[in-house]
């Protein structure tokens, strides 16, 4: 049976010779890369997700701490309780703010006029003074007593202290100080050379600020080059043109003319002004050691002296003029070491608190008044336009109803889909269909469930607009085809014997099914609704459609309310401008994802318990 | 309203199941067996007193609502009078505000006094439209208790009726699939349809200029032809692909290495991970792209001396494509493990490598498998919103330049329809058309992968 | 088993009718060979020298390590985690279980066919081709054309599809697909051909026809079969090993083994008492 004509075997596999030995070790490098290509896609993936979980982490845990400033109150009775009678209606009308700022102001007293009193009341959050009111109402005998209310601080505030605003450096001082006032522009000096570095630093600013201005006037010089040669031909055309007698070219030309020297002026006006800039900074420059003005684009430099802060305008090697923030208590002069010079390293220009609100936090932190602890209030308030206000309570209790309500529709109705397609339905096109459906509904984009809400359960059935109930809706809709595809899993996975065995002892199909097999595939059903759960608690973009993306303070009692949910609380959180939000907005991932691994760790555990091998 | 009606619906069921129970248990006691047990007769009861008052609440709210509809509408001035179905609907909603009441006299006065007038009426018409209901409910239920009671007797074959109606509520659960799919269907088509009323088809497919805030007035719309959708078509595309790039490649190879090489170790880390990165809510991607990605690019890009914007289309898609990476790899993992191993068996019985016997024999094996989730993913891909509504631009910018600012589908289909909406304008219904494009072209892609792995697993089953 | 009796294993060596090993020279030699599954053992100590240009053939019942055994000649177990391999297997003199050998090498040298005919999901042509390709055994297209129209002629199957070389070779029946499988192994010109139970799938006309390629390939290959058919073994072999629980109980010539078994249990199995 073998074509006879089949030669006797040609070649012989060669192993032995050098070049079938280049070739094994080429097809084994070969094998190491493919390999290599795998495990670099796994540690690309898994990079990823370490980065992003440390950067969410590392944002947002911040936020669940929070300072507050434990001021010593008095709640003096002729503000807050004119009548004396403790009358808690007359207590609730008493103005807070005002008797917040006094405090304040015993504080500071030198911090007594409109612009400072409205800093100093900047550097609390605006629910400062509720808290003193939520405090007298709660014990109007604390009225004329002094107590220690911990107050919340502003979002910068606390920022500052989570060290967000700017890095500060404070320095002994190696030489004795003399100033020579105690208030106003003063100006201190130095035996030894405490103020060298600043210095140092805005001569380097300047040398920097110099090659610009070189390259800027570079480049003027240029284009003023061009702009004269334009001009110069143009003259040039214009006369020849008017020689020529051309009517219609000469006023083209003319106006061309006047516009090309108009901006040739404009150019050479700029280039006037760089070129003395340059001389200007090329002057200080040359000048190590000469005195220069500070801007608010450089580092601030303060000076705490004899109990009073100075702020520096200008420095010199060994001393500065500046004005007076807090004042001294003399003008003695101070020993080496009794005094100190401190550096506000981000510039007072882009930072969100000024030297001023820096010294006031700082001095309360001296004094111990400034605790952090765990912002509890975030877990317990709803959504606020002041970052420090703001907590998550609004979205979890909105999830939570949303989720009830998903759960108590896709719950029965995708168990019901799936014992009636997996146990009774006939094989046919029609059931056919209904799998394929069931099927591609499940790859549905989720923002088109947000359309189907919008136009049917908004629109045709006129539901309440932005409300868990049906926010709930469209969620089961969306989780319904995972739900009913994991049940019938999990029908499936329950062996025929037991069916088998139901129906023969004379159960009817349903009794086997609903007293056997369902509670068997019990588990199963539960672990694939809780991933269900998972995935619609995940879930934003169709809730943004159906209205859940409103701004809402109030916490929804029912699922008829005006409700939000977490995912779109973060969204909302991510786009507002304060950096605080971003902390925030972090936080509330944590939160969310705290959450999810709940959820996820509850189906696995139950996978684990009751997986059955039949 | 419906609460009430429900609460009672419930407390009927209740009391007749308990009756139809005890007479069968009364029968059962009083010598005659049964054919079926007496909590059957007290289901058969409940049905017949729970069904009817179900239908009389279909039937009567949506019937009394036209009614009330059309009665306040005909009450309005003839100065209010929509003159067309859309302005009708505002002007219901109106009306519907009014009657829920709760409004203050200032809040009132800022509609025209006949539309109070309507709104009112429309609340008492409403009042006694309940109490119609209610009396109708009732009635029928119970005739439907008279009915049952009569026919409860030892032979009654009551869990045959109820098994059957139980079957029927199967069905009818099962069937909530195919309506959700209808009501996307319906609900796209028929906005869409009065969109390209406005705006021709031809200019919302192939026309290049997308600016649909111009277009506020009802005047302005088709002529400006500020509804081209191609900028958005080609944004979208734009970011599936370097999501697809990213995704496509990790993915598959992550796969590969699960199937061949992994050890089991190896996989019990990895599984979980990639699980995780999966379970990642799109809102948390969203962030991470808009407030760490794009930042980071643009700086990099700035340091190369490239103008990458702050919204560029490459973040978007890079973070699109980590989110999509453990979809590709969990699909073509299933398929590169249906590949029988028999094949693998052959061919390192001829001396193949590994690689080689993955890159020769398994993945043309799988190639189709592969294939239909490479599809899945850029479906998934296509649909994905919150990643680009938080890192990807507005604009409608006609580019392929990964750096730009692009916009996409899903991105203005929310912008359009999140916050205060005119829903009749051009403006508004454009989302819709735009979630029609987005149904149908996720719709053909996943028939065809879903119809392609479905093949595929009925070959090496 | 009676203490004053030789060593199984080394009946081979001194066997009551040695002509066969006399005629040809060994190919494969095992020594002291042990298999373990995980914490099973599959194979015990196992000794024996299979003959070049013969067909070898083992028989014994299911679970007995014949197919162990003979996945072992070609290190296919290589590729099950919990499989462990101890002893020695020499190749004309070559420990195949040498760290320096290499295994994708020795599986050039020694080709498989399997119990489940698997062609790859290729045209019957890159069926054939793939075994030339992976080794860089020819340059051209020509090149590789000769080498899968001379194997397909040699496992008798050229005829039958000479036509269709492009088709699928999913689309064969069985024995087309097991004989394409043969094709494929001697594509490269291996010296040992092992068959794991090669006819199993197969209806008895395909089984036939298999057979007598068999015969034919003996003049050229060794080749092992490990077979559950008794009159296969006797058809096709002349060589035959009897193994039984993880051990070699006896192997000799097959018109010895068939028809004088030394040992009772042979004898009871090929008797048909059990199996």
């Amino acid at each position: 049976m073998t074509d006879t004509t089949a030669p006797a075997p040609s070649r012989v596999l060669d192993v032995t010779s050098d070049r079938a030995r280049a070739r094994v070790r080429a097809r084994y490098r070969k094998e190491a890369r493919f390999r290599a290509y795998g495990l670099i896609a796994i540690g690309f993936a898994a990079l990823f997700l370490v980065v992003l979980l440390a950067d969410i982490l590392t944002k947002g845990i911040p936020a669940f701490f929070v300072a507050r400033a434990a001021i010593p109150v008095t709640l003096a009775a002729a503000d807050i309780d004119p009548a004396g009678n403790r009358n808690l209606n007359e207590i609730a009308k008493a103005d807070f703010a005002a008797a917040l700022r006094k405090l304040l102001v015993a504080m500071f007293p030198y911090a007594s006029d409109r612009a400072s009193r409205r800093q100093l009341m900047a550097l609390f959050s605006s629910a400062a003074p509720n808290q003193l009111r939520d405090a007298a109402m709660a014990d109007p005998n604390l009225i004329g007593n002094q107590v220690t209310l911990p107050l919340l601080l502003s979002d910068d505030a606390d920022l500052f202290f989570k060290g967000g605003i700017t890095e500060v450096q404070v320095q002994p001082a190696k030489g004795a100080a003399t100033p020579s006032g105690t208030e106003g522009t003063i100006e201190i000096s130095s035996s030894g050379p405490d103020f060298a570095s600043e210095l140092g630093e805005v001569k380097r600013q300047i040398s920097a600020q110099l090659r610009s201005v070189r390259q800027d006037v570079d480049a003027n010089g240029q284009l003023r080059a061009r702009y004269q040669a334009q001009v110069q031909d143009l003259t040039a055309r214009l006369t020849q043109a008017r020689a020529a007698g051309d009517k219609e070219a000469a006023p083209t030309l003319e106006q061309a003319l006047a516009k090309a020297s108009g901006d040739l002026e404009s150019v050479s006006a700029n280039g006037r002004q760089l070129e003395g800039r340059m001389l200007e900074l090329k002057a200080k420059a040359a000048q190590p050691a000469a005195p220069e003005a500070l801007d608010p684009n450089l580092p601030s430099l303060l000076v705490h002296i004899n109990g009073g802060i100075v702020k520096a305008t200008e420095v010199a090697g060994d001393r500065i003029k500046g004005t007076v923030i807090a004042p001294l208590g003399s003008a003695a002069p101070a020993a080496a070491g009794s005094w100190s010079t401190e550096n506000i390293l981000t510039p007072e220009s882009t930072r969100r608190l000024g030297d001023r609100e820096v010294v006031w936090l700082e001095a309360m932190a001296a004094k111990g008044m400034i605790t952090s602890g765990f912002n509890w209030s975030f877990f317990t308030t709803g959504d606020s336009r002041e970052p420090e206000l703001a907590g998550v309570l609004g979205g979890i209790v909105g999830s939570a109803l949303t989720l009830l309500v998903t759960l108590g529709i896709c719950l029965p109705v995708g168990v019901a889909a799936a014992i009636y397609l997996e146990e009774f339905a006939p094989k046919n096109r029609f059931t056919e269909l209904i799998e394929v459906n069931i099927n591609n509904l499940a790859a549905v984009p989720s923002i088109v469930f947000g359309l189907l809400g919008l136009a049917i359960f908004l629109n045709f059935f006129g539901m309440p607009r932005s409300s868990a109930l049906v926010g709930g809706l469209v969620l089961a809709l969306l989780v319904l085809p995972t739900i009913i595809i994991a049940a019938r899993a999990a029908l499936r996975a329950v062996p025929p014997s037991i069916r088998e065995g139901a129906l023969g002892i004379g159960a009817s199909h349903q009794q086997a099914v609903f007293h056997h097999v369902l509670p068997l595939a019990m588990p199963g059903i539960m672990t694939g609704t809780i991933i269900g759960m998972a995935h619609a608690l995940g879930e934003t973009a169709p809730l943004l459609l159906i209205g859940m993306v409103a701004f809402i303070v109030d916490i929804p009692h029912s699922v008829n309310d005006a409700a939000t949910v977490l995912p779109v609380q973060i969204f909302l959180w991510s786009d507002l401008p304060e950096v605080a939000f971003r902390a925030k907005t972090s936080a509330a991932i944590i939160v969310l994802l705290l959450f999810l691994f709940v959820m996820n760790g509850a189906a696995i555990m139950l996978r684990k318990r009751f997986e059955r091998r039949w | 309203m419906t609460m009430v009606y429900f609460g009672l619906l419930v407390i009927a069921v209740a009391i007749a199941f308990m009756v139809g129970r005890n007479r069968a248990r009364a029968l059962k006691a009083g010598g005659s067996p049964l054919h079926s047990l007496p909590s059957y007769h007290g289901a058969f009861l409940a049905l017949c007193v729970g069904l009817p008052m179900v239908v009389a609440f279909i039937v009567w709210m949506p019937t009394a609502r036209v009614v009330i509809d059309d009665r306040a509408i005909a009450r309005l001035a003839g100065d209010v009078q929509p003159k067309d179905p859309l302005a009708r609907e505002a002007r219901l909603r109106d009306i519907d505000r009014i009657a829920q009441g709760g409004m203050t006299d200032e809040q009132l006065a800022a509609y025209p006094e006949s539309v109070v007038q309507a709104g009112r009426s429309a609340a008492s018409m409403r009042g006694w439209s309940f109490a119609g209901l209610l009396a109708v409910g009732l009635g029928l239920a119970a005739l439907g208790f008279h009915f049952g009671l009569q026919r409860i007797n030892p032979q009654f074959r009551a869990r045959n009726v109820v098994e059957r109606a139980v079957k029927g509520l199967l069905i009818a659960c099962s069937f909530v699939a195919v309506m959700t799919t209808l009501g996307i269907v319906m609900s796209v088509l028929f906005e869409t349809m009065r969109f390209f009323a406005k705006v021709p088809p031809g200019d919302f497919l192939f026309g290049l200029q997308w600016s649909p805030q111009t277009a506020l007035r009802a005047d302005q719309v088709g002529s400006s032809g500020a509804f081209g959708a191609v900028p958005l078509f080609a944004g979208t595309m734009l970011i599936m692909v370097i999501a697809m790039l990213v995704a496509g490649p990790v993915g598959l190879f992550a796969a590969i290495y699960m199937a061949e090489y992994a050890t089991p170790r190896f996989r019990a880390w990895v599984k979980p991970m990639l699980e995780i990165l999966a379970g990642i809510p799109t809102v948390v991607f969203g962030f991470f792209a808009a407030l760490a990605v794009a930042p980071t690019l643009r700086s990099l890009g700035l340091a190369m001396g490239l103008n990458v914007a702050s919204e560029s289309a490459l973040a978007a898609g890079l973070v699109m494509g980590v989110m999509i990476i453990p979809f590709v790899s969990s699909l073509s993992d299933d398929v590169i493990n249906a590949v029988p191993q028999s094949l693998r068996d052959g061919s390192y019985a001829m001396g193949a490598t590994r690689s080689e016997t993955i890159k020769r024999v398994v993945l043309p094996a799988a190639l189709p498998g592969i294939v239909s989730a490479f599809m899945l993913a850029i479906s998934r891909a296509v649909g994905e919103t919150m990643i680009v509504v938080m890192a990807a631009g507005l604009a409608a910018n006609l580019t392929f330049n990964p750096l730009e600012a692009v916009t996409t589908v899903t991105v203005q289909i929310k912008t359009l329809l999140v916050g205060d909406q005119e829903f009749d304008s051009a403006k508004t219904l454009s989302a819709f058309a735009l979630g029609f494009v987005l149904f149908f072209f996720t719709l053909i892609l996943n028939v065809i992968a879903l119809h392609i792995v479905k093949r595929y697993r009925e070959q090496y089953d | 088993m009676d203490s004053s009796a030789p060593r199984l294993g080394n009946a081979v060596l001194t066997p009551p009718e040695p002509i066969i090993l006399q005629e040809r020279p060994i190919k494969i030699k095992s020594r002291h060979v042990t298999v373990h599954y995980g914490a099973k053992q599959a194979i015990h100590d196992l000794d024996i020298d299979i003959p070049d240009r013969a067909v070898s053939s083992f028989i014994g019942p299911s679970g007995c390590g014949k197919s162990t055994f003979l996945r072992c000649i070609n290190r296919m177990n290589d590729t099950i985690p919990i499989a462990r391999v101890e002893g020695k297997i020499e190749i004309e003199g070559q420990d195949i279980y040498d760290k320096s050998l290499d295994v994708v090498q020795l599986r050039a040298r020694v080709g498989m066919v399997f119990q489940k005919p698997n062609p790859f999901p290729k045209s019957i042509f890159e069926n054939v081709a793939y075994g030339p390709r992976i080794h860089g055994l020819a340059s051209s297209k020509n090149e590789h054309e000769e080498i899968v129209v001379t194997s397909l002629k040699r496992a008798g199957l050229f005829e039958e599809v000479k036509d269709r070389l492009s088709a699928p070779g999913t689309g064969l029946s069985g024995g087309q697909q097991q004989r394409l499988c043969i094709a494929r192994a001697i594509s490269v010109n291996p010296e040992v051909i092992l068959m794991d139970e090669p006819c199993s799938a197969l209806d008895p006309i395909a089984t036939a026809r298999i057979e007598e390629l068999i015969d034919d390939l003996r003049q050229n290959f060794c080749i092992v079969i490990v077979t559950h058919s008794m009159q296969q073994a006797a058809r096709v072999s002349q060589l035959t090993a009897f193994f039984h629980l993880g051990n070699l109980v006896e192997v000799g010539d097959t018109d010895a083994i068939f028809t004088n078994p030394q040992e009772k249990r042979t004898q009871d199995y090929i008797t048909g008492r059990f199996g």
